[in-house]
């Protein structure tokens, strides 16, 4: 058997053992697993406007993943993500109320705000880097607790200092004016200016781990550090670029999400896809070529398992099921060829 | 607030934390064999629902309770399987059984929202309870609680205090010396996993059907509870009883943030629920800031008798893992 053709089955084995726990999932639930996914294929590409909405969900997962891939990379694991993209959307907010009635022209204030999305989200990275590099708190402790430290600094900015007049409540800060949102295609939902920092994003990130000197020793820091330190190689300084870096791009999947999608700040502004992207970086087992279409796939059970409760009267959360499963399968799949194929080795060298 | 409220809080508190302490001690035993089990967190939430749904189901809290156990021995083989057995990374299988483990829990719970179901009873110790102050808070509550108290010394005893406990200790720190000494390191690793795992699985019942009787889906407030019981697994330096104080001291926070809500009528009551991690933070951050080079550095340059004193508070907080905590061990 080819190399090849065996890659084929390992990927095929994996997607089906996923949708065969996911089907019993769903049976054990009282549905039909056919049902189930007709509705999320015919919910997020049974039509144009589906589409859009998916490539709207696509943008920050993108981003989120791209960030997470530098940092993985690295060797780190950046669960601060979650408030990294927080921390994006509350700095792009702040700096969107700041100037939203200056003389300034609105493209300016704009990219000025997705600017500052794009540093919160780096700052609050570079904190679970320090406590990482110079306080020996594990990054992926330090990340979480960040994140939840996150989700409560918006609370407390929705409910108080920047709450609505009259009364704050869970739907988020007062909208901004429509000539400070991203521009979208017709009407769809979806900013094709959004669409492109997303795909730049990821492009960059492509050629910095694949193509450039910087990638190839933040790699090396990521595979062994005291080699790469011994080598010369100043490994905290790649450590807090890494995070910085991956901060920067959930930074700016925050900005998206408030400068292009939700318009205001809202409780749940990371939507979940910081996790979501960690998901897919290790379902791509971090090689930055397949972040593309993975993330497009994962926007697309989310939002097509939309569909569930309304059609089925079904929890939306199958699409994290769904997500879950695909990731342990390919990781237990792969895990038992690689033993098999040892065993082969071994058996075929005592036959020599 | 009278002195009898606060013991009655306080017994509350007790009561409150024996879920994180069945998780702290569940995650140290396995940690301490060697293997990192993260998903509990999902792996709480699960167990909380899918034990709620059996006992409203076949009106039994005892099949309700074996159900919870069983669903956090299964997620924790599943772990040890994958990292023994298939040599996956225990971080990537764990993290990614936690998201997965959540949101079936919220898929599978969805038909047993808000329902109504049974509900473990108090069990007074009769004449221990009517001792004044003690009583109340170590002899009025129901038998979880007793056996959150029971389980620290046993942890603590097996740990420390056993032959078994020895090996325990061994297989986490040099399995290739206990290896060669005759322990079945990877066997021993999965028994510890499982049971580890059950008393992860053990605070899902304890929390739907007894300390937050009830399953309210994404409402139910459990989420983040199996992360803090990670970090008072570290806290605690992998000695049960020390992260049990750890858990104790998480419950009395989320009481005070209860009890000091009406006085601050401007944070929202999700701002002081969090309170909790950012302490987690600063504690895991001193517990572990005496391993950095840059402090060495510093106290370098302080006067002896400072220099000293430091050392000594460092030291004390200090806490080191299990040389082994992660790493595979191949039996050959």
């Amino acid at each position: 058997m080819t190399a090849r053709l065996n890659q084929m089955l390992y990927v095929l084995v994996a997607v089906l053992v996923a949708l065969l726990f996911t089907s019993l999932v769903l049976v054990l639930a009282g549905a039909s697993p056919v049902a189930a996914y007709w509705y999320i294929l015919k919910g997020s590409l049974g039509s144009w406007t589906k589409i859009t909405d998916v490539m709207v969900a696509w943008v920050p997962l993108l981003l989120a993943t791209a960030g997470l891939l530098v940092t993985f990379a690295a060797g780190l694991w950046n669960i601060g993500i979650e408030g990294q993209i927080v921390l994006g959307g509350i700095f792009t907010t702040w700096v969107l109320r700041l100037l939203q009635d200056s003389t300034m022209t609105p493209a300016l204030i704009i990219i000025l705000a997705i600017a500052a999305g794009a540093i919160g989200g780096a700052l609050w990275s570079a904190l679970a880097g320090l406590l990482k590099v110079y306080g020996g708190v594990n990054e992926i402790f330090g990340g979480l607790g960040l994140d939840f430290v996150a989700v409560a600094l918006t609370l407390w900015l929705i409910f108080g200092p920047w709450k609505r007049p009259g009364i704050g409540s869970m739907s988020g800060t007062e909208p901004f004016p429509e000539k400070l949102w991203l521009p979208t295609l017709g009407h769809t939902r979806l900013s094709l200016w959004a669409l492109l920092i997303g795909l730049v994003s990821a492009a960059v990130v492509y050629f910095l781990l694949s193509g450039t000197y910087f990638g190839l020793k933040l790699k090396a820091v990521g595979k062994n550090p005291r080699a790469a330190h011994l080598l010369g190689i100043p490994t905290t300084r790649y450590m807090m670029s890494a995070f910085l870096l991956s901060g920067l791009f959930a930074g700016l999947a925050g900005a998206v999400q408030v400068t292009a999608v939700y318009h205001r700040l809202i409780p749940a502004i990371s939507s979940g896809y910081g996790w979501l992207g960690l998901m897919v970086s290790m379902l791509i087992n971090f090689q930055p070529l397949w972040a593309a279409p993975v993330t497009f796939f994962f926007a697309l059970l989310n939002i097509g398992s939309i569909q569930l409760p309304i059609m089925l009267k079904l929890d939306s959360s199958l699409s994290g099921v769904l997500q879950g499963a695909l990731v342990l399968s390919f990781l237990l799949v792969g895990g038992a060829r690689q033993r098999h194929l040892a065993r082969r080795q071994v058996e075929e060298a005592s036959h020599e | 607030m009278s002195s009898h409220d606060i013991i009655i809080g306080l017994a509350g508190v007790l009561f409150a934390a024996a879920p994180v302490v069945f998780a702290t001690v569940g995650e140290t035993l396995t940690e301490r064999a060697g293997i990192i089990n993260l998903s509990v967190n999902g792996t709480i939430l699960l167990a909380a629902m899918a034990s709620f749904a059996v006992a409203v189901s076949m009106h039994s809290i005892w099949l309700g309770f074996a159900m919870g156990v069983l669903v956090g021995a299964a997620v924790a083989l599943l772990v040890a399987f994958s990292s023994i057995s298939l040599k996956q990374s225990q971080v990537a299988v764990g993290f990614v059984l936690t998201l997965m483990t959540r949101d079936l829990a919220y898929f599978l719970g969805n038909p047993y929202m808000g329902l109504q179901g049974p509900r473990v009873q108090s069990l007074p110790i009769p004449g221990l309870s009517k001792i004044p102050v003690i009583g109340v808070l170590f002899f009025n509550q129901d038998p979880l609680t007793y056996l959150s108290f029971i389980l620290i010394g046993v942890a603590w005893w097996w740990v420390f205090h056993t032959r078994p406990g020895l090996t325990l200790q061994a297989i986490g720190e040099r399995p290739e010396a206990a290896y060669a000494r005759g322990a079945p390191v990877n066997k021993l690793r999965y028994i510890y996993a499982a049971v580890g795992g059950a008393l992860v699985g053990l605070a899902g019942p304890t929390y739907s059907l007894s300390v937050k009787a009830g399953w309210k889906g994404t409402i139910s407030g459990l989420d983040g509870i199996g992360w803090i019981a990670l970090a008072l697994t570290i806290f605690g330096g992998w000695d049960p009883v020390r992260g049990a104080i750890g858990a104790y001291f998480f419950a009395l926070l989320q009481w005070l943030g209860l009890v000091l809500q009406p006085y601050l009528p401007n944070v929202p009551s999700q701002v002081l629920q969090v309170a909790p991690f950012p302490l987690m933070i600063l504690t895991l951050l001193l517990v572990n800031i005496g391993n950095a080079e840059w402090v060495d550095r510093t106290l370098a340059g302080l006067p002896p008798d400072a220099r000293r004193t430091i050392r000594k508070i460092l030291r004390w907080m200090q806490v080191v893992p299990p040389a082994s905590l992660g790493v595979p061990f191949e039996e050959e």
